[in-house]
């Protein structure tokens, strides 16, 4: 019977690496396009990120969008982490945002200046002629971290923790 | 001097890595800075004991804000006992931890990181570092007291010693401001050379007083002090016997030649050490833990301590000292004696210890040396200050000096009686009693109590050594410390405190009887109050918070439409010519946010609810679009979409719908009235405020000129949120790194069980016992 049950559903791991859900609670449609639009987020939001001097976007806005593709994994293949070949934990993430952006406050202290103040740094690159970017971008980096750190423990918390409670009181079966 | 107390925390951090190779080692390792601030202290004595040797580094100095430093006589006294004494049972300590020890990785950093702090408390000469150097050895006794947290009375004794110092502590800070500001200064050395008077003062000291009290463990304080005795001797040696309880001691003897003429200074110093002094030396005649006889005997010295230093006068200020330096070279040798007996003899029951005498000769004559000081016999270093104590007030005569002198002489009789009752109870073969077996301590033990007994001798019989930071600290004068001031009243006391003392002694059996019937428990007032005050705070919170959400948001409301709608009515103006729409498309955007907020009151269904609700988030998004910033924009798009999921995550959990029975149709109305109340009011006054402004936004314009060259950003919202305002941006990222460990502890912390532990927590916050744990 079980054979006759779920010979159509899905069993290839479209979503790897991560966990696979079981086959019935699979949705086809949304892994596809999870998996054509999850890199194609994480490129906006870096866009997003390093635009946001010039035009909207900046740190806040390209980690919640970093944040969205990976709740959008996480609907789709159930998968809750950073899917890094060594696993990060999202608090490390969190943390370390928080930590860039305060190294990002102090630093201007070592060179005298007051705490916050930015400066310009410009590189000629060869080919792609001069660089330019404000070191306010590192404070925007450790925001974007932190937001995507947050996006994710939340998903962890919220998403995976509260799918174990129900699985635990065999509210919901996947 | 900043640099040796930073010294000594740095020192602290480093010890760990120590301890992991040898725990002894750690102990020796960290004995080494307190050897060297006490030989700096030393070589500095010249100028300690003249004009004294400042040092003050600014720290915020747009605040007025310094770190002042200052060695003076009664500061290098202070070193004496608490870097002479911390070294020496650093030392000791090496002997008591056991090389497995857990609590010794522990215990030897935080001890260290003691002497740091109460090196800087006795250092400070500024109201506000004092205060906080004060409260960091609150902290460090709390850790000590309670070390690794596993035995429920460690954790009542840490729990109960940290509440009334910081009790007292917080109050002393509200006295320090208000004595610095009616001082002009926070300079401790410039208030009391030109001491400020008037009311403000008169508010100030008794506060001062109760942070004083608190740490000295005066009456009705003292209970915390006997209850600490559950720490590790080493550590009750230390910090309860030798040096933090004396900062209430040092904090009056700082202040009184400013202000001990004072009335509301003197007379609650002099009854609190004086019912101290006697209750203390009372309760101790009736203990058979040792240690508890010596913290009620140190509790009747802190009170002796206050009286010579609070009530004025040069010879009760030369006495003092005397008694400072004495009290910690008496009361630490015995309580290490305690600690060595316990180790040789499994004990420290006076009941079940006997014939220690013959079997430990070499402890029983030092802790004879040492509790000899303590009754006050020649020639040590406590008769020599115990008779210029008697000499103080009863040649200052009258009324208040004769009260004083009978009340000291009366403490002094107790004083006598306990320390025969220690050395009977430690070392007497005891009729009905087997001789305790004993394994005989090593030289790691032994030799610190010798050095520290043997220093109460020395400088007993070398008092001028005393007599010249005693002096340099009384001020200028004819009498001085000696051993033999002739036959005389102070003399007669003296005898009379021994004799009677010895007395009390013999007549033990009928004294214990009576010592039973104490005049009050002190501890069952802390513990009353204690469950006073979580009484009133469970009616509190449960008037407060009702646990309705409903209630919670009706009340926001109400405040909001009463307190801002009347003001914007009578003081606002309505904008003439205000258009209806800027935009036509405003219109339908505007549209659908309404429909949806008047269908969200309709939705039965939470699901329809939520999507209801990203329906108006999406809907204003696009009014930001229209009204040209899209910065906020895709903010609100992003956030939006992110609150959805977030809702609808939470959504599995709850029930379908809203309520099973609809409310009444009262309560219903009630609510329909407060929210469109609600609604219009905040509406109005959005117009209202929109045309407020009278004259155009400098601080815009600044921003938009100044964000291409000083931000290097074109966008200038970019601009105000990394460059301009970049502070507030990092404050909100860490409320948002709060707000996610909340987050994740909330969901997840009750589902790990941590490793390593049982599965059943019986102890700690939230389990049952938790309640008992600190109420009792």
């Amino acid at each position: 019977m079980t054979i006759f049950d779920e010979w159509d559903a899905p069993r290839e791991p479209w979503m790897l690496p991560g966990a696979c859900r079981r086959g019935r609670t699979r949705r086809l449609l949304l892994e596809v396009a999870a998996r054509t639009l999850f890199p194609t987020m994480l490129v906006f939001s870096l866009y997003l990120l390093l635009v946001g001097h010039y035009s909207p976007g900046g740190g806040f806005a390209a980690g919640l969008v970093a944040g969205l593709a990976f709740v959008l994994r996480h609907i789709a293949g159930g998968s809750v982490g950073f899917g890094m070949p060594v696993p990060v934990r999202p608090p490390v993430v969190i943390g370390s945002g928080l930590a860039i952006a305060v190294l990002t406050a102090l630093v201007p202290l070592l060179v005298g200046s007051p705490a916050l103040s930015s400066a310009k740094l410009a590189v000629d690159i060869p080919l792609l002629g001069p660089v330019s970017a404000q070191t306010s971008l590192f404070l925007d980096i450790g925001v974007y971290l932190l937001i995507v750190g947050v996006v994710v423990d939340l998903l962890r918390s919220l998403g995976a923790g509260i799918e174990r409670d129900m699985r635990e009181a065999e509210e919901w079966l996947p | 001097m900043l640099a040796l107390v930073l010294a000594h925390l740095v020192v602290a951090a480093a010890l760990p890595m120590v301890s992991a190779r040898s725990r002894r080692a750690a102990f020796g390792v960290a004995a080494i800075l307190p050897a060297l601030t006490l030989a700096w202290a030393l070589a500095n004595a010249g100028p300690a004991l003249g004009p004294g040797l400042t040092s003050t580094t600014a720290w915020a100095p747009t605040l007025g804000l310094e770190l002042s430093f200052r060695l003076d006589a009664l500061a290098l006294a202070m070193i004496v006992l608490v870097s002479g004494i911390g070294a020496v049972i650093l030392v000791y300590a090496m002997g008591y931890f056991g090389p497995t020890s857990e609590d010794a990785t522990r215990s030897a950093a935080l001890l260290l990181t003691f002497a740091g702090v109460m090196l800087g408390l006795v250092l400070a000469d500024d109201l506000l570092t004092l205060y906080v150097f004060w409260e960091l050895t609150s902290v460090t006794s709390f850790l000590l007291v309670g070390q690794s947290g596993e035995k429920r009375e460690n954790r009542r004794a840490a729990v109960q010693a940290l509440l009334v110092t910081v009790l007292g502590g917080l109050a002393m800070l509200l006295g320090f401001v208000l004595l610095g500001e009616a001082a002009g200064t926070y300079r401790i050395s410039e208030i009391v050379a030109a001491p400020p008077t008037g009311p403000m003062v008169t508010a100030a000291l008794p506060l001062i007083l109760l942070g004083a009290f608190t740490k000295s463990a005066q009456l009705p304080f003292h209970p915390w002090l006997p209850a600490a005795m559950v720490a590790p001797t080493p550590v009750s040696a230390y910090l309860h016997a030798a040096s933090m309880v004396k900062a209430g001691v040092y904090l009056v003897a700082r202040l009184s030649p400013g202000f001990s003429d004072l009335a509301v200074w003197w007379v609650p110093v002099v009854v609190a050490g004086l019912g101290t002094m006697l209750i203390g030396g009372w309760r101790a005649l009736h203990q058979t833990d040792l240690k508890r006889v010596l913290a009620f005997g140190t509790v009747s010295q802190l009170g002796f301590l206050m009286v010579l230093f609070g009530a004025g006068g040069r010879i009760a200020a030369l006495g003092g000292i005397a008694m400072l330096l004495a009290h910690g070279l008496f009361k630490a040798p015995l309580f290490m004696i305690v600690g060595a007996v316990e180790h040789a003899a499994g004990s420290r029951d006076l009941r079940k210890l006997s014939g220690l005498r013959t079997s430990m000769p070499g402890l029983a004559v030092a802790a004879a040396v040492a509790a000899a000081s303590m009754a006050g016999l020649p020639p040590l270093l406590g008769f020599v200050g115990k008779e210029t104590a008697f000499e103080a007030f009863l040649g200052e005569g009258g009324v208040r000096g004769w009260a004083i002198a009978l009340g000291l002489l009366a403490g002094s009789v107790l004083t006598a009686a306990y320390s025969a009752r220690f050395l009977w109870g430690t070392f007497a073969a005891k009729p009905g009693v087997a001789p305790t077996p004993v394994h005989a301590p090593g030289p790691l033990t032994t030799a610190p109590i010798w050095l520290s007994a043997a220093a109460g001798l020395a400088l007993g019989i070398a008092y001028p050594l005393v007599d010249a930071p005693a002096e340099a600290y009384a001020g200028p004068g004819e009498y001085h410390l000696a051993l033999w001031h002739g036959l005389g009243l102070p003399l007669l006391f003296s005898a009379i405190a021994i004799g009677g003392g010895l007395t009390v002694h013999v007549l033990r059996t009928r004294v214990d009887r009576l010592a039973k019937h104490s005049p009050f428990d002190a501890q069952h007032g802390y513990e009353g109050a204690i469950a006073g005050l979580e009484r009133v705070a469970v009616v509190v919170t449960g008037r407060v918070q009702v646990g309705s959400l409903p209630a919670y948001l009706a009340t926001i409301i109400v405040v909001v439409v009463v307190l801002i709608g009347p003001a914007t009515l009578f003081g606002g103006a309505w904008p003439v010519g205000q258009p209806l729409y800027h935009s036509i498309i405003q219109v339908p955007l505007g549209l659908a946010v309404a429909v949806a907020a008047l269908a969200v009151v309709k939705a039965r269904r939470r699901f329809t609810a939520v999507l209801l609700v990203g329906v108006i988030g999406y809907g204003v998004a696009g009014l930001f679009i229209v009204g040209g910033a899209p910065d906020l924009a895709l903010a609100q798009f992003l956030v939006e979409t992110l609150s959805l999921v977030a809702f609808v995550f939470v959504l599995r959990r709850l029930p379908a719908h809203f309520t099973e029975q609809p409310s009444p149709r009262r309560a219903q109305w009630f609510r329909a009235g407060l929210a469109a109340v609600g609604g219009t009011v905040v509406a109005g006054v959005a117009v209202v405020l929109s045309a407020a402004r009278v004259a155009p936004s400098s601080t815009s314009a600044d921003f938009i000129a100044l964000a291409p060259d000083g931000a290097g950003a074109d966008n200038v919202i970019a601009a105000i949120l990394v460059d301009f305002r970049a502070l507030d941006t990092v404050g909100e990222i860490g409320v948002l790194f709060v707000a996610a460990a909340g987050v994740a502890s909330l969901v997840l912390a009750t589902r790990y069980d941590r490793k390593g532990l049982s599965a059943s927590v019986e102890s700690g916050q939230g389990s049952p016992r938790h309640e008992e744990d600190l109420v009792g």
